[in-house]
């Protein structure tokens, strides 16, 4: 295939996230020549997530990640609770066997990526910080390629990157830019995404002692706890809350529906003051100082938002490709960046040893990660998405549950009924009907 | 703990401030003809942008924490924003 200019390496990959900085690592270790590029000061200073890190598929590729990595806590305690403004109801699951092997821990990104980038630059990745990719560059694809409209911008292959007045080249460009990624949307890959399936996350990281934590979650040494919250924490707001523990911190904040917080004309910081404030949250947080207050863009809808994620001379991987999963129970992104980027590497490093990096030739990177666990779990849950944009989730359910409960632990000197009796009852009283509790029910089993 | 305004938040984090070029312009036609305008006051975790009394809606880019969410839920045309130059605005040191 010809080219106007020699490249000046095999990959650029643009961001040292999560998903980047994996990409670069396997690439490097596949002994290509790659320049990852941050518009952070330093790798880590953009970056922000929740702070749960599904690990194992991190494992594979950093066998001794748990030992090396800067991780804070092994989440050993699950809780997942429907807030009221009165009342809570909640599942608090807490098992040794999620210690051994370690399945989650909680991170910070800006200690962790800085990690990565690390681990890149000792396995021969040049790492560029503080530069700002403004746009991919692009060539008309050979005559005769693949069918123009099958690319992602007509006919265009891309060629490399500028920044500034810079242009670098590389036979492959990986667009590891994270939620917003204006590299994809430039290259006419992705486009807007519809308000539905954008939510955004409100996040503090609040500072207590280390043994305040472990008291106040009830945990041993290095075990964590991750909560999750719907209801009465959002006002009604399609979303949740969450507060994680960190070895010495708490990550605790909201993330909201983008379309539903525009509807009901809320203002997003008054939502996280209720939470922070809410009479079953404050508690935890209680003689904690900020540490620092983030935010970040979420792409909830699941398999839809996964568009196009491979062109000629391009592939998008991680956020950037709209890789997040919100199961009701889990919500993950940063093992899906991990799952996407070793697919990519594998894809990339394939089409490289045939030297061509036509879509075509890339299409190895999309197979792979279908092929993953990760692939595959996304499509198990492509339905969750639109269940959990239902609006009884956030309201009617929780009070429902608590006042099934009210009624079975609220010995008022009446003589007792028998608990579905008692459920029949507070059902009749609640706004839902047993046709919804069913259908919920049903299409729950089915997408979740 | 006690709650904490926006501006005691933020001053919480470490910003690099690119004195010589915002990143985010608001057409205020636009902005104010779709409604774009108070969806942006209302959506922003930082408080970057708020309504005049005549209307217009003011910026301030130094507290952006580069999220996205206004350009998400921004009308066309009512919003300019990319992120800050290299090296620039918000530098996370938790994250």
């Amino acid at each position: 295939m010809p080219e106007t200019a020699e490249p000046d390496f095999d990959v650029i990959v643009v961001g040292a996230g999560v998903a980047g900085c994996v990409t670069a690592y396997q690439l490097a270790r596949q002994e290509r020549s790659v320049l990852l590029i941050e518009r952070g000061e330093a790798p880590g200073s953009k970056n922000l997530s929740g702070g749960v890190l599904y690990s194992r598929g991190m494992q594979e590729v950093f066998p001794d990640f748990l030992a090396e990595a800067p991780v804070e806590r092994r989440v050993t305690r699950n809780c997942v609770t429907f807030l009221n403004a009165g009342s809570s109801v909640g599942i608090d699951y807490q098992d040794t066997r999620l210690a051994d092997p370690v399945n989650a821990v909680t991170v910070l990104r800006a200690k962790l990526d800085a990690w990565l980038a690390d681990k890149c630059e000792e396995a021969g990745v040049v790492v560029m910080s503080g530069v700002r990719v403004d746009r991919v560059l692009t060539e008309d694809a050979p005559a005769g390629a693949a069918t123009p409209a099958a690319n992602g911008a007509a006919g265009k292959r891309v060629v490399g990157v500028q920044a500034g007045d810079d242009e670098l080249r590389a036979r492959v460009v990986v667009a590891a830019d994270g939620v917003n990624s204006f590299l994809a949307k430039d290259a006419g890959l992705r486009h807007q995404d519809p308000p539905n399936h954008l939510a955004v996350g409100v996040k503090s990281v609040v500072s207590l002692p280390r043994e305040t934590i472990e008291a106040r979650f009830n945990l041993t040494g290095d075990e964590g706890a991750a909560l999750a919250v719907v209801g009465d924490c959002t006002e009604g707001v399609g979303g949740g809350g969450f507060l994680y523990t960190n070895t010495d911190s708490l990550s605790v904040g909201i993330v909201v529906r983008l379309d539903d917080l525009t509807a009901k004309k809320k203002v997003v910081t008054d939502i996280f003051d209720h939470f922070l404030q809410h009479r079953y949250i404050a508690p935890y947080l209680e003689g904690g100082e900020l540490a620092e207050y983030g935010c970040h863009l979420v792409a909830e809808g699941g398999m839809k938002m996964i568009g196009e994620i491979i062109m000629d001379g391009m592939v998008v991987v991680g956020d950037a490709a709209g890789l997040t999963l919100n199961t009701g129970l889990t919500v993950r992104g940063m093992d899906l960046a991990v799952a996407s980027a070793v697919a990519a590497a594998d894809g990339i490093g394939a089409a490289l040893d045939k030297d061509d990096t036509s879509k075509a030739a890339l299409a190895g990177y999309r197979e792979k990660f279908f092929a993953s666990y990760a692939g595959q779990d996304m499509k198990t849950y492509a339905k969750a998405p639109a269940f959990l944009e239902h609006e009884r989730m956030y309201k009617e359910y929780g009070e429902l549950l608590a006042n099934v409960l009210y009624g079975a632990f609220s010995l008022d000197t009446r003589p007792r009924r028998h608990l579905l009796s008692v459920a029949r009852r507070a059902l009749a009283h609640s706004p839902l009907k047993t046709r919804q509790l069913i259908s919920d029910g049903i299409a729950g089993a089915r997408s979740l | 703990m006690k709650p904490l305004s926006v501006p005691e938040r933020l001053a919480k984090n470490r910003f690099n401030l690119d004195e010589e070029e915002s990143h985010i312009e608001v057409n205020q036609e636009i902005a104010k003809a779709t409604g774009t305008g108070r969806a942006l006051v209302a959506c922003c975790p930082a408080h970057v942008y708020s309504e005049e009394s005549d209307g217009t809606i003011s910026v301030e880019y130094a507290a952006c924490l580069e999220c996205g969410t206004c350009l998400a839920i921004a009308a066309p045309g009512a919003l300019t924003w990319h992120y800050p130059r290299g090296g620039f605005g918000v530098q996370f040191r938790e994250g």
